[in-house]
């Protein structure tokens, strides 16, 4: 079972991937968005680093809400509301259970990514983190580390894809041939997810 | 129309400036004398683009008198994070309402609007309106 430690730890590893790669998120959204992703993210998980830290909530349902609640006032750009979304949906979804199982885990991520394509009116193949989170949701069944690696495909699989939403849907054509960022991004907090069963020692 | 309390109107913009300064446009235009209450919440805390939702929520705080909220705004994440806070449902004041209207001319009927007395369904529909309003 996973406890609020484990969401804990989970939130701590992605800001560690964000913080790993920002450059890297910057440098995508440089070709295709306004090129503040990664620090916008960066600052971000930070503040739920922070935040959760400061007041260790007790259930994971709690550590996913408050920490969508901070991506929400502090990102800056449409990824905060966006994340901020997928995890207080999740973590809502996870209702006040002191420790959950990884198959609850992943039928509650199916409903904050539900909500995520529901605020962004956004659906698979618009080049959006969708196309890394729908497939990790559904892999996810199956193992954590299936879902890092379905995330990590999808977000590659962004690359010839036009974008329908958000800034990077201006460009129209000139948006084929560059890696989704919120793809991207995505895939790294699934990535945390599963480095965080892995060191566990369960889960994967 | 109610007697009472005026909707209070909130310009959420990408940018502190273009928030700032539609305000001072629609309060202008509404003009003989005072204006129904109009807060502009524009870029990010630190003054850059982008979207907080402290000022939103800050700004939406102002302008309640308990007649109830309009919120209208620009872009990208400006759009979603008033959609995610009215989602959260306690971040903003009750009866505060998203707004789907084209940001300056929305901004202006609703500001006219509600200084005129009308209720949020009013304004709503008057902010909505300026869509109708084809420039070629």
């Amino acid at each position: 079972m996973l406890d609020a430690d484990f969401f804990h730890r989970w939130m701590t590893a992605a800001a560690g991937l964000v913080d790993r790669d920002a450059g890297r998120l910057t440098e995508l959204d440089s070709a295709i968005g306004d090129a503040d992703h990664g620090s916008n993210l960066q600052r971000g998980f930070a503040a739920v680093s922070a935040a959760l830290a400061k007041e260790p909530p007790q259930t994971p349902g709690a550590v996913l809400t408050l920490a969508g609640r901070q991506l929400i006032s502090t990102v800056g750009g449409a990824s905060g509301p966006l994340y901020g979304t997928l995890l207080r949906r999740t973590g809502k979804a996870l209702g006040d259970a002191p420790a959950v199982s990884p198959a609850d885990l992943a039928r509650a991520l199916g409903e904050g990514v539900a909500a995520v394509a529901q605020l962004g009116g956004a659906q698979a193949g618009d080049k959006t983190m969708l196309d890394a989170l729908l497939p990790a949701v559904d892999a996810l069944g199956t193992s954590f580390a299936a879902g890092r690696d379905a995330a990590r495909e999808g977000a590659e699989a962004t690359v010839p894809l036009r974008a329908r939403k958000g800034r990077a849907s201006y460009l129209g054509e000139r948006s084929v041939g560059h890696q989704d960022p919120g793809a991207t991004s995505a895939a790294l907090l699934i990535a945390a997810l599963a480095d965080t069963a892995r060191s566990a020692g369960g889960g994967a | 129309m109610s007697a009472g309390a005026q909707v209070g109107i909130v310009l959420v913009s990408h940018s502190g400036p273009v928030a700032e300064s539609v305000a001072e446009l629609a309060r202008g235009l509404a003009a003989g004398g005072a204006t129904a209450p109009v807060a502009a919440a524009g870029g990010t805390r630190a003054g850059g683009l982008g979207t907080s939702s402290e000022l939103i929520a800050k700004a939406a705080g102002e302008v309640d008198a308990g007649a109830g909220v309009a919120v209208l705004v620009d872009l990208g994440s400006a759009v979603l994070t008033v959609k995610a806070m009215l989602a959260e449902g306690d971040e903003l004041p009750a009866g505060t309402r998203l707004v789907d209207a084209p940001f300056v001319e929305g901004a202006v009927a609703a500001v006219v609007t509600a200084s005129a007395g009308g209720d949020l369904d009013a304004v709503e529909a008057a902010a909505a309106e300026a869509y109708d309003y084809r420039k070629a």
